[in-house]
């Protein structure tokens, strides 16, 4: 099961969960990633330490997708 | 690129301290009798670098904590992003590690510093996701996941707020983010 998950307020929230074998899921979870990526958000892929590739696209085989804000100096 | 601001840093601190400096040494020459005077100068040149790394230090300052139900979620993704010796330095200190390309990272709730190879430089940045209402540990995961994927935009993005020696700023944090520079710095010397 992959998850489409962002960093809100109350820790994290679920956007999206889907298995490749489940199109629907899959298309439903496409969706709900643009309509993120629209909010502001920026789409990212952990691949271990130092290493993560921000994504514009949901990397449908990837197993979380988190969604971030962007950040700024202080 | 932080090897240059890393100088002009050190450039900059000098040219602070030395005019204090020199003239405290001409003033104790020439008028012995303003010897005191003397010593505030020399005051004065030891508290503007300690002012800075005073500033430099406050990047990991302790926040308030918010919600427990809220921030235990957040620690529980940010624990999956770090591996087991980070995460159980992050469970003590609140503080992040990560070994980046230019070196070892503190990344704490409103900004990160970093220990250079070696270990016996470091540089303080503000940098931080302006959203109030995010528990610390999301922040920090914010961070994280910003500095991994670009390490280089992340340097610039942030503000430096101070770059310089590891043990002005060790003094100047509190005791749990004193043992993560501990830990980074250890990290960095191996590099």
């Amino acid at each position: 099961m992959s998850r489409l998950v962002r960093m809100d307020e109350t820790g994290h929230t679920t956007v999206a969960e889907w298995t490749l074998d489940d199109p629907p899921a899959v298309e439903a979870a496409v969706l709900a990633f643009r309509a993120e990526l629209d909010n502001g958000y920026f789409a990212v892929v952990s691949e271990g330490e130092g290493h993560a590739e921000q994504v514009r696209e949901l990397p449908v085989d990837a197993s979380l997708v988190i969604l971030r804000r962007p950040i700024a100096g202080g | 690129m932080l090897t240059r601001t890393g100088r002009l840093w050190t450039v900059s601190t000098v040219a602070h301290a030395v005019p204090f400096i020199a003239g405290a040494v001409a003033l104790t020459v020439l008028l012995p009798v303003l010897a005191p005077v003397s010593l505030l100068l020399l005051i004065h040149a030891w508290v503007i670098p300690e002012l800075y790394a005073s500033r430099g230090a406050k990047v990991l300052r302790p926040r308030p904590r918010a919600s427990a139900g809220a921030e235990c979620v957040a620690l529980g993704l940010l624990g999956d992003l770090l591996d087991h010796g980070s995460r159980e330095l992050q469970a003590r200190t609140g503080v992040a590690l990560e070994r980046g390309r230019f070196g070892v990272w503190l990344l704490g709730q409103t900004g990160a510093l970093l220990v250079r190879p070696g270990g016996r430089r470091v540089d303080c940045y503000c940098v931080k996701v302006p959203d109030a209402s995010l528990p610390p540990s999301d922040r920090i995961a914010h961070l994280l996941l910003a500095l991994r994927t670009d390490e280089v935009g992340f340097a610039t993005v942030a503000n430096l707020s101070f770059s310089g020696a590891r043990w002005r700023v060790r003094r100047r944090l509190a005791a749990t983010a004193r043992e993560a520079l501990d830990v980074a710095g250890a990290e960095a010397r191996r590099r």
